[in-house]
């Protein structure tokens, strides 16, 4: 009881002393989308540019032309070697990342607010988007990088196990490919070309800018890290994925000493109407850390696992629902047993409005801490930009997951998530099971 | 594997809104109080760490300091098992913990209103925590689970525990901080009880707050909740050392991976008095100059120009309690064996040590250490873990930015005479992955694949 009046004090001193970045929103000359948010606290700034040009828009046949499309862009572009772009920024302090994922395929940069810095920095950012030169020798040392890399992840279970998920969860749908050997061998330099002339155009790009700039300041970066992109034109959509699916279960032998399980179905798109819903009732089932209902039943009850979690990916198209957990071969049906039964009853009872109480304390007491650093405010710029989400997307947030009922949770999570038709994964199964079946 | 500078913003031109003044006040039980302000956003963090690690553990007990980390969440009588973490996501917390050779700490990151709350339940917990046989017997089968998860099914952390183990013969840095499995299975609620009886004490501990509080109200709470505990009688800490390496060592591991690995580990020295100590600063510089960027010399020479190796890496940390490595690692690009990525880095270690480093090369270290000050104080979360840390390992919170001058005047005569006394045959352990095919394997474990479906 006590918590109980003492948490709906702290809620509504909470919004009242607590406001969201306000967020500025233009199109730059450039026909790129901008998102800003002016903070002068520290000396510094953050940008990212991205473009729909992840995974999700490779094409059969060419699998991992985006991957490499994207990974090239720093490594070569007009008048910079791939050394000079590492050393020009080294030497002022800056960093080069990027963001990559079957969406979004885009660079984020990190540095000093002074002019000096800053220009230097970006001069190289805007070079490496705009004037990218995929040098034939550094793609070939790439692909063979990478070719080695996929020959590890195909011993590790860990990767055994996403790969073979990813194609029963999505089939023949992009979001399920696997990038192989073969495919990376006969990638060739013009296909990036192309692919960079498709994908990243002004009009797809979505520039988010954070810290210490001027209005005026942020346009102009805005504009010269755009103004020069290619023509662009792909279509920015990725096709749509199957959502239901058949039953399968595979059982992959691997030495280790833990079996790696994966189970799951295809989720939710980012506007999904049942995102919050399935948000905070995913909370409940395995998103909420230590007080989840997997790590109750599976690790706190029985001490069967150190990890176990689920989550929903919410992409363009729906992103997959996955649970996940490792735990030592000899007890993996038992666990997957209970993980099943586990998500059974939380479809067909839903949750209780004591859990839902817990689940919108922690989500909306939580919610300043979503937001207590440049890096994590840049990131949410650069997803409100990329999914076009309102720009009230923070405001609305704890004002949505308040609204959510047990009612909506149950019927969303039974509308989405059919637990006698998942895609099971077991890497490292057990023997002893098998034979009776 | 990044090279962790250890340092503030002092000598920068940060606006004096976020260059706030660290606080310290010591309890009349000993426990010391850090409070380091950052108005920024409605938040903070509470940390408090113990001065005591894995490496003050007893042969046949190995892992226990972890193994009590976990126990922690296990109930006091006040708040019994599982309220702890229900109470902190109630009041919208994120909590965890963390336990290194060196130390354990756990944290809290809530809203700057919940203080009390985290120092409510952080207290309780340093002097009332019940440790029952029933949860215990659970809890180690968890971390048994964890050990199989990050050590013993992947095989770069099995190659770096067999590292250590090889490397560190005397110093209890032989031991992982997860313990070995055998003293795991071995382990019981009675192990735990002594060790918490014997290292948890306001006198053996470290609060550090970070966030949107005022340093006096910080300490008026920490008085209230914590300032009650009686302070514990510490055992005297013995001594420990490694004596010097008479000639090289070499491992080697075979786990079931495609791709070979190498890492080599020098000892080298840690700091031990931020004012007079220069080998740790020259160290961190030679790491920077080694593998600060991707142009750096051994990314540059082996990866792009020769071609011999798929990455790269190099990793020192001057900030420990015990002794410390300069390590690099390297997997052989296809085609090429581990011995041909040993003799580049050898060639590229030599170049170093015979021609020294270029002005240009120790500015752009530097330039990065300057500009990572900044960008460190985006992260609240960070700026309290480098105060415990420091505090941890025996040096002071005030010495931040007294190594961040004396980074910043390491010179290349130093960095070349710190590398031609590291890298020395008598202070190196090789150590090498064999990878090994996943078939081959006793017969029993894999004959599921035929069995498939």
């Amino acid at each position: 009881m006590l918590t109980r009046i003492l948490f709906a004090g702290f809620l509504s001193c909470a919004s009242a002393a607590f406001a969201t970045p306000q967020i500025q929103h233009w199109e730059a000359p450039s026909g790129a989308r901008v998102y800003f948010v002016e903070n002068h606290d520290l000396p510094m700034l953050d940008v990212a540019v991205d473009f729909a040009a992840g995974s999700g828009f490779d094409v059969a046949g060419k699998v991992g032309v985006a991957s490499l499309t994207y990974g090239m862009l720093d490594l070569g572009a007009q008048g910079l070697s791939e050394d000079d772009i590492a050393r020009k920024l080294a030497d002022v302090g800056a960093q080069l990342s990027g963001q990559f994922d079957s969406d979004r395929a885009g660079l984020r940069l990190r540095t000093l607010s002074n002019a000096a810095e800053r220009d230097a920095a970006l001069d190289i950012l805007a070079r490496c988007l705009q004037q990218p030169l995929f040098p034939e020798p550094v793609l070939a040392r790439e692909k063979a990088r990478l070719i080695a890399s996929l020959k590890e992840a195909e011993t590790q279970p860990e990767s055994i196990a996403g790969k073979a998920f990813g194609r029963a969860v999505f089939g023949a749908h992009p979001y399920g490919w696997y990038t192989e050997v073969a495919d990376v061998e006969k990638v060739q330099r013009a296909e990036l070309e192309a692919f960079y002339r498709a994908h990243y155009g002004a009009k797809q790009a979505v520039v988010a800018l954070m810290g210490d700039v001027s209005r005026a300041q942020a346009e102009a970066i805005a504009q010269r890290l755009t103004v020069n992109l290619p023509a662009g034109g792909a279509d920015a959509r990725i096709a749509p994925v199957m959502i239901r699916i058949q039953p399968s279960e595979q059982r992959i032998a691997h030495p280790a000493s833990q079996s790696h399980i994966l189970l799951g179905t295809p989720g939710i798109a980012r506007n999904d109407e049942d995102y919050f819903p399935l948000y905070v009732g995913n909370y409940i089932l395995g998103g909420g850390g230590f007080v989840s209902r997997l790590m109750e039943e599976v690790r706190e009850k029985r001490g069967m696992a150190y990890s176990v979690y689920s989550y929903f990916m919410p992409m363009q198209q729906p992103g997959a629902f996955q649970i996940g957990l490792q735990t030592k071969k000899e007890q993996a049906d038992e666990s997957l047993r209970l993980v099943r039964q586990t998500l059974r009853t939380f479809v067909d009872k839903g949750v209780t409005e004591k859990e839902l109480r817990a689940a919108k304390q922690n989500i909306i007491g939580s919610f300043p801490l979503r937001i207590d650093s440049n890096k994590k405010i840049l990131d949410y710029l650069s997803v409100i930009g990329f999914y076009e989400l309102p720009l009230t997307y923070l405001d609305d947030f704890t004002v949505r997951v308040k609204k959510v009922t047990t009612k909506q949770v149950r019927d969303a999570f039974k509308r989405r998530i059919d637990p006698d038709a998942l895609a099971t994964v077991i890497v490292g199964a057990p023997e002893v099971e098998k034979a009776n079946q | 594997m990044r090279i962790l500078f250890v340092v503030v913003a002092l000598l920068l031109q940060v606006p004096f809104a976020v260059q706030a003044e660290v606080h310290e006040r010591i309890l009349g039980n000993g426990l010391k109080v850090i409070v380091k302000e950052d108005h920024r956003a409605p938040v903070l963090v509470q940390q408090i760490w113990y001065r005591a690690g894995s490496m003050d553990e007893l042969t046949g007990t190995t892992g226990v300091a972890h193994v009590l980390e976990h126990m922690m969440f296990k109930g006091t009588k006040e708040v019994p098992v599982g309220q702890f973490s229900k109470r902190i996501a109630a009041a919208g917390g994120r909590e965890n913990a963390f336990t290194s050779y060196d130390y354990t700490a756990y944290f809290q990151q809530l809203h700057k209103s919940r203080l009390p709350l985290a120092m409510q339940l952080e207290s309780d917990r340093m002097h009332n925590l019940l440790l029952t046989d029933k949860e215990f017997q659970k809890e180690i089968k968890v971390v048994m689970e964890e050990r199989r998860w990050r050590t013993d099914d992947e095989p770069r952390s099995l190659m770096f525990e067999k590292l250590m183990a090889a490397t560190f013969q005397e110093h209890p840095y032989q031991h992982p901080v997860i313990g070995w499995m055998n003293d795991l299975q071995n382990m019981s609620a009675a192990d735990a009880r002594a060790w918490y009886r014997t290292w948890y004490a306001p006198n053996n501990a470290t609060l550090v707050i970070a966030g949107d509080v005022k340093a006096e109200e910080v300490f008026a709470l920490a008085q209230k909740y914590y300032g009650a505990i009686p302070a514990g009688k510490l055992p005297q800490r013995k001594a420990v050392g490694e004596s010097d390496q008479l000639g090289i060592k070499r491992i080697t591991v075979k786990a079931p991976a495609e791709l070979p690995y190498l890492i080599m580990a020098w000892h080298a020295p840690t700091l031990r008095d931020a004012e007079k100590d220069w080998k740790p600063y020259a160290l961190e510089v030679l790491a920077g100059v080694l593998d600060g960027n991707s142009s750096a010399r051994l990314n540059k020479a082996l990866v792009r120009e020769q071609q011999v190796a798929m990455d790269v890496g190099t990793g020192y940390d001057s900030v420990a309690r015990g002794p410390g490595l300069f390590v690099l690692e390297a997997t052989p690009r296809e085609g090429k064996t581990v011995a041909d990525v040993e003799l580049a880095l050898r060639e590229q270690l030599a170049l170093l040590v015979r021609d020294g480093v270029s002005a240009e090369e120790l500015q752009r270290v530097k330039a990065q250490v300057m500009a990572g000050e900044v960008y460190k104080l985006d992260s609240v979360f960070y700026q309290a873990m480098q105060i415990g840390q420091m505090e941890s390992v025996g040096l002071s919170h005030k010495d931040i930015p007294l190594m961040l001058q004396k980074l910043q005047a390491v010179t290349a005569q130093q960095v070349q005479e710190v590398a031609r006394e590291i890298f020395n045959d008598d202070r190196l352990t090789v150590a090498t992955l064999d990878p090994q095919p996943l078939s081959d394997k006793p017969k029993r474990a894999h004959t599921g694949a035929a069995h498939a479906h």
